[in-house]
């Protein structure tokens, strides 16, 4: 091996492609949850509806051809998903907490028993744009390869903080979430405001899932979530509930979970599974940290403290 | 035939269950245009039932509204607001984490799907150049003190050019001078023939003051309809509890031997953003003496008050109780025979949802006799203690079973006095007990505390009423900026010298 591929610029390029690639399932998950927690509500079975979306998605890019197709139908999985998860919510008595794992066990579950025949067949990937091209090392071209949803995710984080700001949707899901009994006295309709948040929040894990199974890692198979649904929700505490930080925080787990596997493919090898479970300790070390007995999150919706 | 739009509002035959309870039988209110109209009653009477039901926020049983002379069916509070009737809550609904103007914007009828907020500023601030209360627009609500807030409130209302202003008890939470301030100036617009003011209160001075008519309810009924120029406040609460009301003067007994039972030595405690609240605070409470700690609400009153409840850490300085350190650990608490009736009790000593005869064991459900081998909790024990307080303490409810948030405010406030006061008590710590409650409320609760005084316990008793302090207390301070920096006995007391020392000079 040359020199040159040990040069810290090189990790350094191949830890930021990594950290795009690693980190898109990331962003969508904590965007659709960052939107559905600042409606008042927690969606703990984005894991799930993740796993169904990856599912679907490779399903529908197989039988169609076209990823994109794959994209959509991973989406609507998550709705549907979202919308049975804001159904039961809504009734009585019911914990936003335990829908949500009963979801998730669910997701992942019927993922798995669907999506058998879909182990062998390749479907058609999602395209990427080639911003390596310049540089004539394979490595850098591969890192830098970077895939159009992540632009599209990059975009609508911004995007998605400008509705909360400046829309009327926007500031009427924030007015559900911080206060239900304001939005009641408002005449809003909470129940069903926070019914399209956990939809729309369930289409972005959708479209996550895809990623996974239509970009990277790629195909399809029971292994292809590492908790990205889970570790999301601590990803949008970290982020305060802000979903420009969110993609921020997706990129910061995204390099994280691809420390290893870089650190491996330049030969590496000490401390390989550590550095796996980098992303783990990172969700500990943030959870930690930012918790206090003493006093509430900032930024934190005002509903989310007394989930029922 | 009367001249159709005389009212601006009528409430006719209104009728209102809960459950097996009537909240309002065959009420009718008429408020007429361009008054100030007051609506008073006991806690529980059905006041705070009886506008929700105006505001389309409850469903009434059966009954007619009419507006300007027109039957109109509200369905819920946004048709309200489109009808021109505005509502103030008994508890706030701005958002705190949200800031002036993005609450007053959003209060809109109809927001436009992309929002100009510097065009929604400058029509704001225009707006509200016109209206009696000013505003900072970029401050969060949650840094705004209650006064403030309240008057927020009424600002919402009236940019929705409301024509009708509904207020449930928007006084409970200001000073008499701000309350004044607020009330003379929604007087003035009356009067202007801008507004029309439904005013739900408990303060007498408040509605002979300010209030062109009152409505009394008693009890779900309704008792009369009067001018005020008409009534004095004896007829008023003749009105209310339906008998001639004789104020018991409180009977206090000379203490007998005085010894220490609560001591702060050096207190310090922090507030929930890790800044000192309250500041190398020193105290000592005999036994069968009331100690008073006025104030103005904001100066570490309510972290001490936590503080001593178990509710907050410490973060120096040392409680006693008997002698004995104190923590304020449920065990600590039993042996001391330690009971708190803290500020806001539905929020600081209750769990909403749960019911009343919970909420009413709370510190003894895990004793005889309710509970089986000391593992399992006797529901039946449970409810039937809770029936006893309940009439004893003449708490208005369905029944002990419902959660003891559907309780009206005052009510609350009696089941956890109840609660608190049912077994022997050497410590007693009431932070303003009397928040919301009705003029006989009042005086019972005076009376309470007093009798636990007078058995000899030791009572420490904050509230923001001077005039509650000075009536019930032995010794009196004032706490400000943390620390008591005044001490007196009320006999001696200068009120100018307290107000003084309340506002931190
Ligand atoms: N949602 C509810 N469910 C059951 N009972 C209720 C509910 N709301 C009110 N009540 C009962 O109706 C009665 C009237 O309550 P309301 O809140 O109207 O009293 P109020 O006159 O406003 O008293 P206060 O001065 O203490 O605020 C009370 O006995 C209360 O327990
Ligand atoms: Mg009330």
């Amino acid at each position: 091996m040359n020199e040159t591929e040990f040069s810290l610029l090189n990790i350094l390029i191949a830890v930021i492609g990594g950290a795009i690639r690693v980190g898109t399932p990331f962003l969508f998950v904590s965007l659709g949850e960052c939107l559905t927690e600042r409606s008042g509500r927690i969606n703990l079975g984005l894991e799930g509806t993740l796993m169904m979306g990856a599912m679907t998605g490779y399903g529908a890019s197989y039988l169609s051809g076209s990823p994109w197709l794959g994209v959509m139908a991973a989406g609507m999985t998550g709705v549907i998903l979202g919308g049975v998860h804001a159904l039961l919510c809504q009734q009585q008595k019911v914990n936003d907490i335990a829908v949500g794992i009963a979801l998730m066990l669910l997701g992942t579950g019927l993922a798995f028993f669907l999506g058998k025949p879909l182990i062998q067949p390749t479907a058609a990937h999602l395209p990427a744009l080639h911003l390596g091209s310049w540089s004539d090392s394979p490595v850098i071209q591969a890192a830098l390869d970077i895939n159009v949803l992540f632009v599209m995710g990059a975009l609508l984080a911004p995007a998605m903080a400008w509705f909360f700001r400046y829309s009327r949707w926007g500031l009427y899901v924030r007015t559900v979430g911080e206060s239900a009994d304001a939005a009641r006295a408002m005449g809003l309709n909470v129940n069903r405001v926070r019914m399209y948040s956990t939809m729309a929040g369930g289409f972005l894990a959708g479209v996550g899932g895809s990623f996974l199974s239509l970009y990277y890692p790629g195909g399809w198979s029971e292994g292809l979530s590492s908790g990205q649904g889970l570790m999301a929700v601590a990803l949008v505490i970290f982020a305060r509930w802000n979903p420009v930080y969110c993609l921020y925080a997706s990129l910061l787990f995204g390099a994280a979970a691809t420390l290893g596997p870089t650190l491996q493919s330049i030969g590496m090898t000490w401390g390989y599974y550590l550095f796996h479970a980098a992303p783990y300790v990172l969700t500990l070390i943030i959870m930690i940290t930012t918790s206090s007995s003493t006093r509430l999150l900032s930024g934190m919706p005002g509903q989310l403290s007394n989930v029922k | 035939m009367t001249i159709p739009d005389k009212y601006a509002l009528e409430a006719l035959h209104i009728n209102k269950r809960f459950g097996a309870l009537i909240a309002l039988n065959d009420v009718s209110l008429h408020l007429e245009k361009s008054t100030f109209h007051a609506l008073l009653g006991e806690n529980g009477a059905g006041k705070s039932t009886l506008v929700k039901c105006i505001m389309g926020y409850y469903a009434p049983d059966s009954g007619e509204l009419m507006i300007e002379g027109k039957q109109h069916d509200i369905s819920n509070p946004r048709h309200a607001h489109q009808l021109g009737l505005g509502m103030v809550y008994q508890h706030f609904t701005l958002i705190p984490n949200m800031t002036v103007m993005e609450n007053l914007v959003l209060s809109r009828p109809h927001l436009p799907i992309k929002i100009d907020w510097r065009a929604e500023r400058k029509s704001l601030q225009e707006r509200i150049a016109q209206l009696p209360f000013q505003f900072q627009l970029d401050i969060p609500v949650s840094r705004m003190a209650a006064g403030e807030k309240q008057k927020l409130e009424i600002t919402k209302q009236l940019l929705l050019n409301s024509k009708i202003l509904i207020l449930d008890e928007p006084t409970s939470v200001l000073t008499p001078v701000e309350a004044d301030e607020v009330l003379g100036k929604l007087h003035a617009l009356t009067q202007e023939g801008a507004l029309s003011v439904l005013i739900i209160t408990h303060k007498f001075r408040e509605v002979m003051t300010f209030a062109d008519e009152v409505t009394v309810l008693r009890k779900g009924n309704c008792v009369g309809t009067a001018t005020v120029k008409n009534v004095d406040t004896q007829q008023l609460a003749k009105m209310m509890v339906g008998t001639e009301f004789v104020k018991k003067t409180l009977h206090r007994q000379p203490s007998l031997a005085q010894e220490a039972r609560l001591e702060i030595h050096n207190l310090k405690v922090n507030d929930d953003t890790q800044a000192q609240a309250v500041n190398n605070l020193s105290l000592t409470v005999h036994s069968g003496e009331i100690v008073g700690i006025a104030g103005v609400s904001g100066n570490g009153q309510r972290e001490l008050v936590e503080a001593l409840s178990g509710q907050r850490c410490t973060s120096g300085g040392e409680i006693r109780a008997h002698k004995q350190p104190y923590q304020g650990r449920r065990e600590d608490m039993r042996k001391s025979h330690f009971y708190c009736l803290p500020e806001e009790p539905l929020r600081n000593a209750c769990v909403p949802a749960m019911s009343i005869a919970e909420n009413m064991v709370f510190r003894n459900f895990d004793h005889l006799p309710f509970t089986r081998y000391r593992w399992l909790l006797d529901r039946r024990a449970m409810l039937h203690h809770a029936r006893e307080l309940i009439s004893q303490y003449k708490i208005r409810t369905p029944g002990p079973h419902v959660p003891i948030a559907t309780l009206s405010g005052g009510n609350v406030q009696r089941a956890v006095l109840a609660r608190e006061l049912e077994n022997e008590v050497d410590i007693l710590v009431v932070a303003n007990p009397c928040f919301g409650l009705d003029f006989s409320a009042v005086a019972e609760i005076h009376d309470k505390i007093m009798q636990v005084r007078n058995r000899g316990g030791a009572v420490l008793l904050v509230s923001e009423d001077l005039d509650e302090i000075l009536e019930l207390s032995d010794r009196l301070m004032v706490m400000s900026g943390g620390k008591l920096v005044y001490e007196t006995i009320p006999a001696q007391a200068d009120l100018a010298t307290i107000g003084r020392y309340m506002a931190g000079q």
